[in-house]
């Protein structure tokens, strides 16, 4: 396909000559002296209105280096509030920020950077109410989300505003990145034209992400936003460049525009946004369906029945690094494994399984009561609960 | 024909944490079922139950995307690489559960 780099109709060049201030020249001297971007560049970034969807991993590597090149105008689109786990890789955010709005701690950090810009935030779920009326506002849609529902609204909001979406996503050691909806290009449906079903997305338990994978992908997010606002370079467009941070390795593969895609095919069948929990078979923003009427046991009657000396097999299912971090002495096999490790356990003993906050476990308690075990419970809230009701020395993670 | 099937992250977990798996086949259909042989577990992650490549998992040979080529019957050559590339979603922050 061709992939010349062009800025999509309507964007950054805009009608009033903007110039920059004395200030400006010096701040951003070293985009002006390469010619690359020059001043004519320059103008283009100062122009520019980038939307960021999501202010986490992806977002803020993605905020700073925007903010920092003189993007003349950034929204940032982010319901939560900053974390104290979320420091491992939310470059945005400091330690005093724990507890704050994402997005008033990401203005703030990103308008000490550069005072030059306009930092706007929208402190709410992105939704397919409110989608269209955020978009029409920017010229370039980056999506730094984690979650399927948000993912594909992200994407068919771009394909019906016509807006390029430059398209990021990390697991563990591995990111992907390209840019959908650039004009002939390629989208997210065209490649993935539908979601995996809850129960098969990888659980929490093999979650988890190397803090510096974000920044990685996130600055290649910023790369490509930058070579669509200035025009130049050959954008990730049509390509899927894969990334292996352990194995240290880049990969290219080619993306094709599918002309039966539902959304920018030659037919399409979805022309409005549409219910993207529903599509994607999850119930708001809680991720994957759980098993529910399992049997379960509070972890004060576990304690209690414990220190009466009750028989109980403790089965702990999470993954050997969560048990290092912390444990009530149960014996450990992991979900993925006890399909085969079944042998393992004794039917004719109660068993009472658990992992870190009940999800697991339930799935584990509804896979062996397949398997004909009977005296059998989920520990309800998992570990987490147990640090909470009976034992505080146990750490949370 | 010895091919590399390159396995992807997420599914590791059901290759005994192998990166790579060597096998041989004449086709993409061919090297995945040989995969799906050594590591029953991976099949349901990668098959839906009427036995169609799910339709969040993409398969490559080198570079290109099996649906435009012959899908599962596009041939193999010694040396090639068949890469799984599921979707991933994610970016800002991970719910723990």
């Amino acid at each position: 396909m061709a992939t010349k780099a062009e800025i999509p109709a309507g964007q950054a060049t805009t009608k009033t000559a903007a110039t920059l201030s004395k200030a400006e020249v010096m701040r951003y001297s070293r985009h002006l002296i390469m010619p690359e971007v020059g001043m004519e560049g320059q103008l283009k970034i100062k122009q520019a209105k980038v939307l960021c969807i999501g202010t986490g991993g992806l977002g803020a590597p993605l905020g700073l280096y925007l903010a920092a090149a003189g993007v003349g105008r950034i929204g940032l689109v982010d319901f939560d509030v900053v974390d104290t786990t979320n420091l491992q890789r939310q470059v945005l955010f400091g330690t005093s920020d724990v507890g704050r709005p994402k997005t008033e701690a990401a203005a703030e950090r990103l308008r000490n950077l550069n005072p030059e810009i306009r930092i706007d935030t929208y402190e709410t779920q992105l939704t397919s109410a409110n989608a269209l009326e955020l978009f029409k506002d920017y010229d370039i849609i980056v999506d730094g989300t984690d979650n399927f529902p948000t993912r594909y609204l992200v994407n068919d909001a771009c394909v019906i505003t016509g807006k390029p979406n430059v398209y990021g996503s990390i697991f563990r050691f591995e990111g992907q990145i390209t840019v959908f909806g650039y004009p002939g290009g390629p989208c997210y449906r065209c490649l993935y034209p539908e979601p995996p079903p809850p129960g098969l997305v990888p659980s929490c338990a093999e979650g988890g992400v190397l803090g510096v994978l974000p920044g990685i992908v996130g600055t290649i997010q910023a790369a490509e936003t930058l070579k669509l606002i200035i025009g130049k370079g050959e954008p990730l467009v049509g390509r899927l460049l894969l990334f292996d941070a352990l194995a240290m390795k880049f990969r290219e593969l080619k993306l094709r525009k599918n002309p039966e895609c539902p959304v920018c095919g030659e037919h399409p069948t979805v022309t409005k946004l549409i219910d993207y929990a529903e599509f994607c078979g999850v119930r708001g923003e809680e991720g994957p369906t759980t098993v529910t009427n399992v049997p379960e046991i509070t972890p004060k009657e576990l304690k209690a029945r414990l220190d009466r000396g009750d028989d109980i097999y403790v089965l702990d299912v999470r993954e050997p690094n969560e048990y290092q971090i912390c444990n009530i002495n149960g014996h450990l096999i992991p979900l993925g494994e006890l399909s085969r490790r079944v042998h393992e356990l004794d039917s004719s003993r109660e068993i009472v399984a658990h992992c870190k906050s009940g999800k697991r476990s339930a799935e584990a308690v509804e896979f062996l009561r397949g398997a004909g075990f009977r005296k059998i419970s989920s520990l309800k809230g998992g570990i987490l609960a147990w640090s909470d009701q009976v034992d505080p020395t146990v750490p949370k993670y | 024909m010895a091919v590399k099937v390159i396995i992807p992250t997420p599914l590791r977990a059901y290759t005994g944490k192998q990166e790579s798996v060597e096998v041989q086949a004449a086709t993409v259909g061919e090297a995945l079922a040989a995969l799906t042989g050594k590591f029953a577990e991976l099949k349901k992650h990668l098959y839906s139950e009427d036995g169609r490549l799910r339709s969040f998992v993409n398969v490559y040979v080198n570079d290109e995307d099996i649906r435009y080529l012959q899908k599962d019957q596009t041939a193999v050559r010694e040396g090639d690489t068949v890469s799984i590339v599921p979707s991933i979603a994610g970016g800002a922050h991970k719910r723990a559960s």
